[in-house]
């Protein structure tokens, strides 16, 4: 089958969900006001309250939230062949993904744009508030430490790219003393930045920078493992205007570039799907794929990030609620046809079957090594550009992506041990630099706790990573549900996917918790006990609160 | 239509524009916070003699008094005194 169908057949059916779906819910069920006095005039100070042009937003909005998840789930889970994928990633972000991020846009621009956890706390209960918080702790330490791992690897595997993805760290270094001290104009500046990351992407190849297999009692993926968190540290602790701001832009425009580059050089090269549809012969040791696949992959399907980013920032913004159908629904969208070029990528992008299968030989393997190879061969194909010089563009692609993640990730980790600092009491925890040591060692710790001391296993932790993002998308849609009810409107369009959700991640726990305790990886089933307890305090805590309600409406009508 | 230079360069204001509001939107609040937590320090600086905070700097500033007074207002705000703590210096 050709890979121009599967696209096409992709992008069209996240455009009817747009166009249908998204209007059905926006006029039926969340009722968008357009008189509506957002947060953002209600509140306008400068600051934190906004006004802003929505399409700004969605850049904004859809560049936060679109990182390396929607690339490394995907391909990791089209070992069962690309038509579980593919359907998943399309009607997940149709009718869970677009559901769920526009609904905590909405919910929290008619709360005054509080934030996701404590909407929970009024909406649903001060219980369900912490346990918010405990889920929010455990997917940022999974999301730094995973990330870490999938940096450390391709580096590893792609000398090419380790000067491309250093070197963009001076550019934007560079970037931000020109925009903030000589005021440059902006337009030249990005050219020149987005000139500067393409000089070092075509240069890579021909200064190939490998760290030695061993670095003294370390392994080489290990040291690289060290150096990210070190980076990280000293990131998350720069002012944002000095490093972060400009990193994060220059990466949005090149979202925007690879993306468009992906779908071209399908459209030139049209490849033809090498991977099988289902794979029946799965590698050894391959979990089943029902409720896996609903883990593996949550950005690009469904993920709670989104609801943090949606609720946080997002809404404090909107200036005007019929703004939020484009912002969130388009925003999952937008992530959704990532997670499809990943898919392509890691299926259609092989010569032979054989070599599909030699780079899935076990659960966990191919996934961002086979996007970047499966990517690297169609933007060869297509583009003609050489295949070192493909391949070292998406390897900085994911690096980058995963980079200003950590950063990110690693700082709101900090903030949220300094909370800790303060609701204890603990003085010292207060201070940023204890704070700081705090995150990146509880996030080291996971990294090499996870996979051993060579670093390399690591991304046994990413089904794990996916049940904590699932639960926090299922707490949101909690919420979203329970103000829903509180109104009077039909519950249905988020009730169901939140119970899917439940139910798939609680399996997906069970099962992983056997083959844990069958493989004696102790560390991983102590996590994954951590991450059921929370599934399951979140479960009761729906269940409850739907009794509630029930109750509630019971005495209204009599 | 005939490209004008009026037109190239209209464009180009629009297109700093977004650029400008795309590079700006997502880190507004950060950095506006940074900078008022720094105009706040300046503010001690000016006022802390009057306040009992022995300090040269107010005697250089003193000039400067008049023209901060708004700005005051919201400061002491921010510093947790509902209203203003000297006595000869009243904002509300």
């Amino acid at each position: 089958m050709s890979a121009i169908v599967l696209m096409l057949v992709g992008l069209g059916g996240l455009a009817l969900g747009f166009i249908f779906y998204s209007k059905f819910i926006a006029e039926k069920i969340y009722q968008l006001d357009p008189d509506f006095r957002t947060p953002a005039h209600e509140f306008e100070d400068g600051v934190d309250y906004v006004p802003t042009n929505k399409f700004v937003l969605w850049g904004h909005h859809f560049t936060s939230v679109a990182g390396a998840a929607p690339i490394v789930g995907p391909a990791v889970a089209v070992i069962w062949g690309w038509g579980p994928a593919f359907v998943w990633v399309i009607l997940g972000t149709i009718f869970f993904a677009g559901v769920h991020d526009f609904g905590a846009i909405w919910a929290s621009a008619r709360n005054k744009a509080k934030s996701m956890g404590s909407l929970t706390g009024d909406v649903v209960s001060a219980r369900a508030r912490s346990i918010f918080m405990i889920v929010i702790f455990l997917v940022l330490l999974m999301v730094n430490a995973v990330f870490a791992v999938v940096i450390a690897g391709l580096l590893t595997t792609y000398p090419s790219a380790v000067l491309p993805v250093w070197g963009i760290i001076l550019v934007a270094l560079l970037i931000g003393q020109l925009i903030y001290r000589q005021k440059m104009n902006l337009v030249a500046v990005s050219i020149f930045g987005v000139v500067a990351l393409y000089a070092l992407i075509f240069i890579g190849p021909s200064v190939p920078l490998e760290m030695p297999a061993e670095v003294g009692f370390l392994s080489g993926t290990a040291t690289w493992i060290i150096i990210l968190f070190a980076y990280a540290f000293i990131a998350s602790m720069l002012p944002v205007w000095v490093l972060l701001q400009p990193r994060d832009y220059i990466n949005g425009i090149q979202l925007f570039i690879g993306l468009g580059v992906m779908y071209l050089a399908v459209l030139l090269l049209n490849p033809s799907m090498v991977a099988p549809m289902v794979n029946e012969s799965v590698p050894e040791g391959t979990p089943s794929m029902i409720p896996l696949l609903f883990v593996t992959i949550a950005c690009g399907a469904i993920s709670g990030f989104h609801g943090l980013v949606s609720s946080g920032t997002t809404s404090k913004q909107l200036n005007k609620e019929t703004d939020a159908r484009f912002v969130g629904y388009f925003g999952a969208v937008g992530e959704g046809t990532l997670a499809l070029a990943a898919i392509i990528a890691a299926t259609a992008g092989f010569a032979t079957l054989a070599e599909w299968e030699s780079l899935y030989a076990s659960f966990g393997a191919g996934g961002v090594g086979a996007f970047v190879e499966g990517g690297a061969y169609i933007i060869s194909g297509g583009l003609g550009l050489s295949q070192e010089v493909s391949a070292t563009l998406l390897a900085v692609m994911a690096c980058l992506f995963a980079g200003t993640t950590m950063d990110t990730g690693v700082r709101l980790q900090r903030y949220i041990f300094q909370e800790w600092g303060q609701i204890y009491g603990i003085d010292w925890m207060k201070k940023n630099i204890p704070a700081t040591v705090l995150a990146v060692a509880a996030c080291m710790l996971l990294a090499f706790g996870a996979g051993g001391p060579d670093g390399d296993g690591g991304m046994l932790i990413w089904p794990l990573f996916g049940t904590t993002n699932q639960l926090l998308a299922g707490l949101t849609l909690l919420v979203i549900t329970v103000m829903l009810v509180r109104l009077g409107r039909p519950m249905l369009f988020t009730l169901v996917p939140l119970v899917f959700l439940l139910v798939m991640t609680i399996s997906a726990l069970l099962v992983q918790l056997v083959d844990f305790y069958n493989d004696g990886a102790w560390f991983l089933l102590f996590l994954d006990v951590v991450v059921l307890v929370a599934a399951i305090l979140v479960a009761l805590e729906c269940t409850s609160t739907l009794m509630r309600l029930r109750r509630e409406s019971k005495t209204q009508e009599s | 239509m005939p490209l004008d230079r009026q037109t190239i360069a209209e464009w180009l204001r629009k297109a700093t524009y977004v650029a400008e509001e795309v590079y700006s939107a997502p880190y507004r609040s950060a950095i506006a916070r940074a900078k008022r937590d720094e105009e706040d320090l300046f503010m001690l600086m000016v006022f802390s003699e009057m306040m009992g905070v022995p300090n040269p700097a107010s005697y250089y500033t003193l000039e400067l008094q008049p023209l901060l007074l708004e700005r005051f207002h919201d400061w002491h705000r921010r510093m947790g005194m509902e209203h203003s703590p000297l006595d000869h210096f009243k904002c509300c």
